[in-house]
């Protein structure tokens, strides 16, 4: 395979590729290294990218990932998501060109299906045979479902206090379900601990993390081939933990390094909801690290208060001339609402903080009017059904003309 | 005053496998001190310039204290400490 190394972000020491999180001279964090010196011929890599399977599989070369492409085609293949011209929502906002990468279409219905992939596949080559998390939800989904595909138990730590759409969504694959009673911070501490004593468990962001966030690059190769190998002047994504922002960043560099795009990183913007944004924070304050917080918002899936990949998120943000930027509960719900009027894309909470960020972007004129903008839709609204409860009207009519007449008597009509 | 300070697996082999120490002092600060002071070892992995590293998290109750008073948090007779890495989770 072409990844070669596990490498310390912060002190920069090597690692087998093992199921290894941390450095273990400074605890910073370690990430995949490869070798991409064979990839010569860039028409070739198109056309061997282009013959592969419609899923994430296709991107096989840049994953750190062993043995033949087949065999990893089975279990629940993620990606090659629809990324959609939305001219609606440009008029909308008085922008040049927006386009939605709508991740709600994986098979659990979130970009998480991505991450935990790599994950579960890297798992069973390293010969695990339980998967386990710590999650807000959509990752609970997508791991619980991977374990069912293929064939593994797993447990699923999450907040117990998690919409009900998402608790159903994980229970119903058969998972050990285990509600915790704390916030996200509080689930990932108790994960860190019992990781440490499980040996047999791939936790897949703790353990398993290094590979696990690598499947966030494959959202920027599937945007670049998907524009005809094009980078976007602009990607908004939103930030939780800071990881698939990078990520997304990281895979725009690779596919440039290589030849397979020309020109630069788009820039990142990031989206936070105000009641967790300490990236945001950091952003605005001109920090390089990130005061914890205690998450209060209705975009659960955001909610982690102490984001890993923070600091990594706000260099990011500043080398490619972006930000990073937070928007209220309110303006969440009116961010749903708006990409649902605009493109017919019903998003979770996290949707419409990443579509209000965008938004006020264009509000503030951060946009220039000839940019390419790609927003990342990363989840599913149906996850997240009382963000839109009581946020329209309906009519309520006897099944006769008459009735029907007088419910729509008074209304414009169209 | 006696302190629980449990470790994370990373820092297990450095100090002969256990999995937990027993400390003195009445703030992290110094419960972490004296256990530097038995084993030198783990001042650089868990300090630079003189404070936690960035990566490294401390829980005192399951409260991490940097939303306490940091190394300077008072701790009670009997305290668990607990020493995570931070780099943990997330999407």
């Amino acid at each position: 395979m072409a990844a070669k190394q596990l490498k310390c972000r912060e002190c920069g020491t090597e690692y087998p590729l093992e199921a290894r999180y941390v450095c273990s001279k400074c605890f910073g964090p370690l990430e995949v290294g490869y070798d991409h010196e064979h990839i010569t011929d860039v028409s070739e890599m198109r056309r061997r990218i282009q013959g592969g399977p419609q899923n994430i599989w296709r991107y096989h070369d840049f994953l750190p990932l062993e043995g033949p492409q087949p065999r990893t085609r089975t279990g629940l293949p993620a990606g090659c998501t629809p990324l959609i011209r939305a001219d609606r929502l440009a008029e909308r906002l008085g922008l040049g060109e927006v386009w939605v990468k709508n991740d709600a279409a994986n098979p659990t219905h979130s970009f998480k299906d991505r991450v935990v992939s790599v994950a579960a596949t890297r798992a069973r080559e390293l010969g695990f045979d339980t998967l386990a998390c710590a999650s807000t939800g959509n990752l609970a989904n997508s791991v619980a479902a991977h374990g069912a595909a293929l064939g593994m138990a797993s447990y699923v730590l999450i907040p117990a206090d998690l919409e009900e759409q998402k608790v159903l969504a994980t229970g119903v694959y058969g998972t050990n379900l285990v509600k915790v009673r704390g916030n996200y911070d509080d689930v990932n501490r108790l994960c860190t601990e019992l990781s440490g004593d499980r040996e047999n468990w791939a936790f897949v962001n703790i353990n398993m993390r290094p590979y696990y966030a690598e499947g966030s690059k494959t959202v920027s190769y599937e945007i670049a081939e998907q524009l005809g190998w094009e980078i976007p002047d602009r990607v908004v994504v939103p930030i939780a933990s800071g990881s698939l922002f990078t990520k997304i960043g990281k895979g725009f560099q690779e596919f440039i390094d290589v030849g397979l795009i020309d020109g630069d990183v788009p820039i990142m913007n990031g989206a936070q909801a105000t009641g967790c944004s300490p990236v945001a924070a950091a952003f605005r304050d001109g920090q390089d690290f990130c005061r914890p917080v205690k998450p209060h918002t209705i975009a659960k899936s955001l909610a982690i208060g102490n984001p890993a990949d923070g600091p990594y998120a706000l260099d990011l943000a500043r080398a490619t001339a972006g930000s990073i930027d937070s928007v209220n509960d309110q303006e969440i719900r009116a961010g749903i609402r708006l990409l649902a009027e605009t493109t017919g894309v019903f998003t979770e909470t996290a949707g419409g903080v990443t579509t209000a960020v965008l938004q006020k972007l264009a509000e503030t004129g951060a946009i220039g009017s000839d940019e390419r903008v790609v927003i990342v839709i990363t989840g599913e609204g149906l996850k997240t059904l009382d963000a839109v409860r009581h946020s329209f009207m309906d009519y309520e009519v006897d099944p006769t003309i008459e009735s029907f007449e007088q419910a729509f008597a008074g209304a414009v009509q169209v | 005053m006696a302190i629980t300070v449990k470790l994370p697996t990373q820092l297990r082999e450095t100090v002969g496998g256990v999995a937990s120490l027993q400390a003195e002092g009445a703030t992290v600060g110094e419960a972490l001190e004296s256990v530097f002071a038995s084993h030198g070892e783990l001042r650089d992995r868990l300090y630079q310039d003189g404070d936690l590293r960035r990566f490294v998290n401390v829980y005192l109750g399951g409260e991490d204290i940097r939303f306490l008073d940091g190394l300077k948090t008072a701790l009670p007779e009997g305290a668990e400490l607990t020493i995570l890495p931070a780099v943990a989770g997330g999407c």
